[in-house]
């Protein structure tokens, strides 16, 4: 017997119970439905997630003052550790496989000009800031490479900034008074949007030692080290911590690399993708026990067929692959349709709610159909084991 | 051909246990025409089921071609039912979603003959039996002879050594009915054993060996058209 002769028999009794085969087939379909649409979710959710992660660069590393044991800074920075000093960065410099710095300190205050003010974020940061964060210039440039000891009075407006303070007029050559220090604007920076909360265009960069000194800080709060593409994050965060301990003799400090961070956040955002495909998948059971009721149903309805088949050849193999082809090609319809209501409504909302991303990879489609399929195959092997299990005689004296 | 030796079968039907065949002896060769008859719960029909290889004796030994029935598991069983055996009953059990030649086809889907084959074999079946503008038509739109024409069809499609037809007029007015006879006897005089059991006695005078069953054992088993002169004793129902 063939495969295409079951699926063809399959057919025509689906088609013999249109109304009831539709209505198990929705079941079905809108447990697939579920799923695709809320692991489209939860993949665009993570995906969304993981590029604002990354849109300052993949190959960072960041150190902190203070030890903790836990990933991110300890809040408090206790007496005994020694401060994250400019000489600190210079020496991280020169580590080979580090291309860049970037020193950062950071605070609020007001920026003023003319009479217009804005409380805001201060931030104090090297001149590859921009190159390193990825940050792109909009009008003029970034902060120039003075001798970090005894930078130039120069400020770069983020955009939100720019457009409080100066409305539609050139800032550029323009004195602003930075927490009541006098600065020249000699740049103005694009638009980034907001990172996690943190609205990076609602901030001001000024050179990190001048903001060290407003501040009346010690210590930096953070030195950024940009490395080669092609090293790993464990070798050069290993020699950052090499040097750092020789300068400072004990290790008073946090390393964290982006490829730590994006892994555990990775990992979070992937059990949330399945768990909410879990709910779906829920959905997907229920749909299941309706096949199995109604394959039941069918066994019971037709044991005179059954009786008649085992009658004129067929064995208990070929009626049990009968049935349970039945069910697989009810789920199989079902999940097809699922697939294209799941990935329709994703699509829908991709459109009309563009807060909200959804990315359905195809390979999850396929994954989606051979689960409708295996639901079919498992949902019919009761009811089919039943069918088989018949004796012959007394199924065909069944009425 | 058909070899049964002390063959048994008990059912038990609620606490009480019934015998539907009591050590049946009894011996078919090739191209023979029997009839079985005697009243309903005298084991007639277990006795064709067994024979269809549908039902298993309790005890007792059963040949089929010299080789032993009661050793082949379900598959093996199933084999033989497909190419030795045809069944032709008195609700026809044609498959009631499927056309006549679809029903006809079954067998050989079951069997897994290629699809060229089949389409071959229904055209011809279908011609033979005289239902070629019926061959699209479902069950339900088919009278009864016509029902158990396709059924026959689908019996012999398989070219099977043993017919077994259980009251296949039973369900039909005399027309049909007649002509369904007359269809199963030319099947036979094509050296297709036929076994059939019925409660018509007029029917069952017609083959040339009856038998007569009676509480699950044969009670009698003659040819009278060799044996003795003048029309068979009447049954007794």
């Amino acid at each position: 017997m063939f495969i295409r002769d079951i699926v063809r028999l399959s057919l025509s009794s689906l088609m013999d119970q249109r109304m009831r085969s539709f209505l198990t087939i929705l079941g079905i379909s809108v447990g697939i439905a579920a799923v695709v649409l809320l692991t489209s979710i939860g993949e665009g959710i993570q995906k969304f997630t993981l590029a604002e992660f990354t849109q300052f660069g993949t190959n960072l590393i960041g150190i902190n003052p203070g030890r903790s044991t836990t990933l991110g800074t300890s809040g408090a920075i206790i007496n005994n550790v020694r401060p994250l000093s400019i000489a600190d960065e210079e020496a991280l410099r020169r580590i080979p496989g580090v291309l860049d710095t970037v020193s950062v300190i950071q605070g609020n205050g007001p920026v003023e000009f003319a009479k217009r003010s804005r409380r805001t974020t201060i931030l104090g940061a090297g001149p590859s800031a921009s190159k390193v964060w990825q940050i792109k210039v909009a009008k003029g440039r970034f902060l120039p490479s003075d001798d970090s000891r005894a930078a130039r009075s120069f400020v770069v407006l983020g955009s939100k900034v720019k457009n409080e303070l100066f409305r539609d007029a050139n800032p550029l050559g323009q004195i602003v008074r930075v927490a009541g220090e006098r600065y020249r604007v000699v740049g103005v920076m694009e638009s980034k949007g907001q990172m996690l909360g943190f609205d990076l265009d609602d901030a001001v960069y000024i050179p990190t030692v001048r903001a060290m000194s407003l501040f009346n800080q010690q210590s930096l709060m953070e030195i950024d080290l940009l490395y080669q593409n092609d090293l790993q994050s464990k070798t050069i965060a290993e020699r950052a911590k090499k040097l750092l301990k020789s300068r400072h003799g004990a290790e008073d400090f946090t390393i964290t690399t982006q490829e730590e961070m994006l892994e555990i956040l990775g990992s979070v955002l992937g059990i949330l993708t399945m768990a909410v495909g879990g709910l779906g998948a829920i959905s997907l059971l229920v749909g299941g026990v309706g096949v199995v009721t109604i394959m039941t149903i069918a066994v019971n309805e037709r044991t005179p067929e059954i009786g008649l088949l085992r009658a004129i050849g067929a064995d208990r193999r070929q009626i049990l692959w009968l049935f349970i082809g039945e069910a697989a090609v009810l789920a199989g319809i079902g999940g097809l349709a699922g697939l294209l209501l799941g990935t329709v409504i994703a699509w829908l909302l991709g459109t009309f709610v563009p807060a909200l991303p959804t990315h359905t990879p195809w390979i999850y489609a396929v994954y989606a159909e051979l689960l409708a399929i295996g639901i079919g195959l498992l949902a019919g092997v009761l009811p089919a084991r039943h069918a088989a299990g018949l004796n012959p005689v007394e199924a065909l004296r069944a009425e | 051909m058909i070899s049964l030796s002390r063959i048994k079968r008990v059912f038990t039907v609620g606490d009480e246990e019934v015998n539907a065949l009591r050590d049946v002896d009894l011996d078919i060769d090739t191209g023979e025409y029997v009839s079985i008859m005697g009243p309903s719960g005298s084991g007639k029909s277990t006795l064709l089921n067994m024979i269809g290889l549908l039902d298993r004796p309790d005890s007792g030994t059963y040949l089929l071609e010299g080789e032993d029935m009661t050793r082949l598991d379900d598959s093996q069983q199933a084999a033989l039912r497909r190419h030795k055996i045809g069944f032709i009953f008195q609700f026809f059990h044609l498959v009631p979603r499927m056309s006549a030649a679809e029903n006809i086809e079954l067998p050989m889907m079951l069997a897994g003959m290629a699809v060229a084959e089949r389409k071959k074999r229904v055209e011809e079946a279908v011609e033979a039996f005289g239902l070629t503008d019926r061959a699209r038509h479902r069950p339900d739109q088919l009278s009864g002879g016509q029902r158990q024409r396709v059924a026959i069809a689908r019996a012999t499609i398989m070219q099977p050594h043993i017919l077994l037809a259980d009251e296949p007029t039973g369900n039909l007015d005399r027309v049909s009915g007649n002509e369904v006879i007359d269809i199963l006897e030319s099947l036979n005089r094509q050296q297709i054993t036929l076994i059939m059991v019925t409660h018509d006695p007029e029917l069952g005078r017609r083959a040339r060996r009856q038998i007569h069953m009676v509480d699950g054992r044969i009670e009698s088993d003659r040819c009278p058209s060799i044996n003795e002169k003048g029309p068979a004793e009447q049954p007794r129902e």
